[in-house]
């Protein structure tokens, strides 16, 4: 495990690379390695962090110009070998604008840019990115977004339900989401989308430590 | 190589809520115009591009809005085409 290393992906507009850096270094002494958004090269990572920001820009829609990136190509043969994905935020709208994930992140409800700490549920345990809680089933974790909004139709919603592929809900929808979702995962678990930012929970002294137990699973094989 | 000017069009589909026409609709009654019954937002795209005629054209165009302009999961696109 000496040698696990976490890609974190830098777009132009990424803005919370470095705290997924620090949170992963700092706190759990894992180590990092920046991967500039035209690199294909996933050879040397064990693992990706899409982290949140403002990708090129959010323009067009959120992730929308990321998905045509270079490593986002290469995404998709590390997705299929099974190695872990974590898109937090921006990351996860990159990630269900790519297709790894289904449905779409629009504007929030009330129009707000929420910046809150708020209340989840842990649904599914697929992927086991929750698993190491202590048996807790309510988390803390901070939001921050104008466009968080899940929205899927009645048929991926099924799906989603019938195959345990919701891993967060939240216990005040505080952005409209269907079915209070605040996170997913792909069938196979290896990828987990969520807007709630668990680099940002992981010092005490900031705030929790909710956030370091899905930051820990990203070694888990 | 024929050109053609072509106007995007791409909407939230009806069953996405868009608050930012709800936002709008509300200010528009506050400046007093009556009879709004339903107001919503969306985007439009002008494109200038070469290809050998129409049809050829159109396909350039079905993969630019299928696969970039629009997302299909929430919103809807149509077009217009114009030969220059």
């Amino acid at each position: 495990m000496d040698n696990f290393t976490v890609g974190v992906v830098v777009f132009p507009g990424s803005n919370c690379d470095r705290d997924v850096s620090w949170a992963l270094e700092g706190c759990l002494d894992i180590r990092t390695k920046y991967l500039w958004h035209e690199s294909s090269d996933l050879s040397d990572v064990d693992a990706i962090v899409l982290p949140g920001g403002f990708s090129y820009g959010d323009y067009l829609r959120c992730g929308a110009i990321a998905r045509f990136s270079p490593l986002i190509n290469a995404l998709d043969e590390f997705v299929k070998s099974g190695k872990r994905v974590l898109g937090i935020c921006n990351g996860f709208q990159i990630l269900t604008e790519s297709g790894f994930l289904p449905g779409a992140l629009v504007a929030n409800k009330n129009l707000n840019f929420i910046c809150d700490d708020v209340e989840l549920d842990i649904v599914s345990s697929k992927g086991g990115w929750f698993n190491n809680v202590y048996e807790k089933q309510t988390i803390k974790l901070p939001i921050a977004h104008g466009e968080g909004r899940y929205h899927c139709d009645s048929d991926t919603l099924k799906k989603l339900v019938d195959n345990e592929l919701i891993a967060l809900r939240y216990k005040n929808n505080p952005n409209g989401s269907s079915f209070d979702i605040a996170g997913i995962t792909n069938e196979r678990g290896n990828v987990l989308g969520l807007m709630p930012h668990p680099e940002r929970a992981c010092d005490e002294t900031i705030g929790g430590t909710d956030g370091i137990f899905t930051l820990k699973s990203l070694i888990l094989k | 190589m024929d050109q053609f000017a072509v106007k995007v069009f791409v909407r939230l589909r009806p069953s996405v809520l868009d608050p930012a026409g709800e936002a709008t609709k509300s200010a528009s009654i506050k400046l007093g115009a009556e009879g709004i019954k339903s107001l919503r937002i969306g985007k439009m795209i002008e494109v200038k591009i070469e290809g050998n005629g129409e049809n050829e054209v159109r396909g350039k165009i079905d993969l630019l809005c299928d696969r970039l302009f629009a997302n299909t999961v929430i919103e809807d696109y149509e077009y217009s085409l114009e030969k220059l």
